[in-house]
């Protein structure tokens, strides 16, 4: 063990309880404020959503595998692609990773006993869960068929429950801020004696860059939403040309958003990465400056590039051209990162366990995410490019293959900790393997068929496409498969795991300081730290 | 878990070092939760100057409309209840509650001034209508069509910001309870201090409504 150094702190756990054993019942669960309890209850509520997603994910693709219709109509499909999309993006990938595994992380990482407003860190919770209630019940008063960007004038006239998932999005709007707000005074004001920000761990830095990210851009989002319930509820065209309104501003408005939002899902993962990747190569972390500051300089230029979703949407040319400029400087803060991950990786011990296998892949499928999103961010190739399934193959390489596969890399990779329990390494290999695979006959298919024109969102086909959407279906079972072993594999090891070690991965942040699980108040002895993470000798 | 209550005037929660800490975890708390205020007053705003740039008569037509004398009232009722907040801040702080009530109280009242101005505006534009929407909504009461929109944005703007003001009623009365009880300190006054802070945005935002609506 390195010196990130916990001075005074005792190795061993004198009273047998911690976390999860200190109280019980669901009411202690329901009405707890112990971070590490909201987060636990986080990872069941966000699984469950992101099922319920994957679900409608599997439906359309089986509808997409032949090009007549099989067994949806068009309406179907339509409000199939709409809660798929609206449930992943709004209860599963933005709130995700900061939600279920910052609340547990960062106070411990930070050296604190908990967040700084615990109260409020319980609030944004039921903020999360009455939200997404009110939005998956549309599914029972008529559905919604916009698409989860409720783009106008469509969605202003529309028939369906749009009001009620907008509703839903609004609230669940507040989790997100509040969760941030409370990370950032969190990391400002609670850190432990000695932990500058200089020490931090990187996955702290992530959720930092991601909390300002929340707390500036989700309120835009809320009054977007406000503005469409006002047009749907009283008729005035705010964003309909017919009666005198701008489709585009209910656009510029959304991205404004939803641009930045992107970057709430990614940081996050990178910021696992970051932790894995040392971790399993014992070595320290190459410029551990460059990968925090870039990770602020993300967030800084993420609201700066919002016009790139609006290449055809009658923008000006010149706005086109700038904003196309600036989509491509993200690259550079992201691509530092990618080449001190490597620079991490080499000459390092690497070993290939299940969270290291889910970070490789996070790295090269994140990748082409990545450079395909700069052939995105080029205005006149976009214009080519625009709703097809080139879009969505880009979109699920770094939601899906970043975001997702970076979640469950660190759901394994700290799952020791939050269960007290040792997962089964082969089953979370095969996972990892599956996910992988299947991942990539899903999507690289789209990038072809997308570049060959084939339009997103349509539930029916020309025929030359079959080849490729039957490949990406298949594919979309392996993928499915994957899934389901990886979280086989930590309900077994929740359930009756092997005891957890206090540090099994030879880790040096804070968190491995404490007990597996870790007790209620997090450290016996409040924690000084007397240097950087990462120091591997 | 077994941690007694604490007396807030004298002792931090138990996650936090110090009281000093404490204070300033909730002070930068409520900034932040400030900062998320003015981003969304902020979409409305920038909503309201593309369409006037869009509509240029309908929004001088709109803005006749308004009573100006109306508006200039409420702006004083507002600027004058911002002083009396503030002034219960200073009075907990130095560990004068009873006074800081009584402060706290005046600026309810005028909270509620504000919220009577503005219901007899608000049903003087339904009596005629002009309110933008449901069935009320009389388009032989304007000239320009655009006109609607301009209507449509003063009742969202204000809306909100009377909504926000009726929050901060509520936050009034928790504090007037919690003054009453002697629960602040000069070591302790967080809760004064942001919902302070929180009066002081909402009547900002006013002092840009004003003009906006009323008087350009
Ligand atoms: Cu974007």
């Amino acid at each position: 063990m390195a010196d990130t150094t916990v001075v005074d702190n005792h190795s061993s756990h004198s009273s047998g309880k911690d976390y999860l054993n200190e109280s019980s019942g669901i009411w202690s669960w329901l009405t707890t404020i112990d971070h590490k309890r909201i987060s636990v209850m986080y990872i069941y509520s966000i699984i469950g959503f992101f099922l319920i997603g994957g679900l409608f994910a599997i439906l359309m693709r089986l509808e997409l595998m032949t090009p007549e219709p099989l067994f949806m109509d068009g309406d179907t499909y339509n409000k199939a692609m709409t809660f798929h999309g609206s449930i992943m993006v709004f209860m599963v990938v933005v709130p995700g990773i900061p939600a279920l595994l910052g609340n547990f992380l960062l106070p411990i990482m930070i050296g604190a006993k908990d967040v700084a407003f615990p109260k409020i860190n319980l609030l944004s919770w039921y903020c999360l869960i009455f939200g997404a209630a009110v939005a998956i019940l549309s599914l029972f008063f008529g559905g919604v068929d916009t698409g989860w960007t409720f783009y106008t004038p469509y969605s202003a006239k529309s028939a369906g429950a749009v009001s009620m998932v907008v509703l839903g999005a609004f609230i669940m709007g507040f989790s997100s801020i509040l969760t941030g707000l409370n990370f950032i005074v969190t990391i400002h004001k609670l850190r432990a004696k000695g932990m500058t920000m200089m020490r931090l761990p990187l996955f702290v830095w992530s959720l930092y860059a991601t909390a300002i990210i929340q707390v500036i851009a989700t309120p835009v989002l809320g009054i977007t939403l406000l503005l469409l319930t006002a047009e749907r509820v009283f008729g005035v065209g705010i964003f309909d040309p017919n009666l005198g309104g701008d489709p585009v501003l209910f656009q510029h408005f959304f991205w404004f958003y939803s641009h930045p939002a992107v970057y709430i899902m990614i940081i996050p993962p990178m910021g696992i990465i970051s932790e894995i990747i040392s971790t399993f190569s014992q070595k320290t972390i190459f410029g551990y400056k460059a990968i925090a500051f870039s990770s602020l300089g993300i967030s800084a230029i993420s609201f700066l590039v919002w016009g790139h979703h609006m290449f055809v949407s009658g923008q000006s040319p010149v706005a086109a051209t700038v904003f196309s400029v600036l989509t491509m400087l993200v690259g550079v803060p992201t691509a530092i990162k990618l080449f001190n991950w490597t620079a991490t990786m080499y000459k390092g011990r690497v070993s290939f366990a299940t969270p290291m296998l889910y970070a490789l892949s996070f790295l090269s499928l994140f990748t082409i995410g990545g450079l395909t999103g700069l052939f995105l961010a080029a205005y006149a190739v976009d214009v080519h490019l625009h709703d097809t399934y080139f879009v969505v193959a880009h979109f699920h390489y770094v939601m899906l293959g970043g975001a997702i596969v970076g979640m469950i890399g660190g759901l394994f990779y700290w799952w020791p900790k939050i269960t007290g329990k040792m997962y089964d390494e082969v089953l979370g290999r095969i996972s990892a393997l599956l996910v992988f695979v299947g991942f990539n006959v899903t999507f690289l298919p789209q990038f072809v068929m997308g570049s060959l024109g084939m339009p997103r969102r349509y539930h029916t086909y020309d025929g030359i496409y079959s080849a490729y959407h039957m490949t990406s279906t298949i594919g979309s079972w392996i993928l499915t498969l994957g899934i389901f072993i990886a979280f086989y594999a930590l309900y077994k090891a929740a359930k009756s795991g092997e005891k957890a070690p206090m540090n099994p991965w030879n880790g040096t942040t804070l968190e491995w300081t404490v007990p597996s699980p870790p007790p209620h108040e997090n450290f016996d002895t409040v924690p000084t730290v007397t240097g950087r993470p990462y120091e591997y000798r | 878990m077994s941690t007694a209550k604490v007396d807030r005037r004298v002792a931090h929660s138990h996650h936090f070092d110090s009281m000093e800490q404490e204070h300033e975890s909730g002070k930068q708390g409520v900034w932040l939760f400030m900062a998320t205020e003015i981003m969304m007053f902020g979409g409305l705003f920038v909503g309201y100057f593309i369409y006037r740039m869009k509509y240029p008569e309908a929004w001088v037509e709109g803005g006749s409309l308004l009573s100006w004398k109306l508006g200039a009232l409420n702006t004083l009722v507002l600027l004058f209840s911002s002083f009396t907040m503030a002034q219960a801040v200073t009075e907990t702080m130095k560990g004068e509650n009873k006074k800081a009530l009584n402060l706290v109280m005046i600026t309810t009242l005028c909270a509620f001034a504000f919220m009577v101005v503005k219901y007899f505006e608000y049903s003087g534009k339904i009596h005629h209508g002009l309110f933008p929407g449901l069935d009320i909504w009389d388009p032989s009461a304007v000239q320009n069509e655009g006109t609607r929109l301009f209507l449509l944005f003063y009742f969202l703007m204000t809306g909100l910001h009377g909504f926000h003001i009726l929050v901060g009623v509520g936050l009034m009365f928790w504090l007037m309870k919690r003054l009453k009880n002697d629960e602040f300190s000069p070591k302790y006054y967080t809760a004064v201090e942001g919902v302070g802070l929180y009066w002081h945005i909402v009547d900002i935002i006013w002092i840009y409504l004003f003009p906006l609506m009323y008087l350009i």
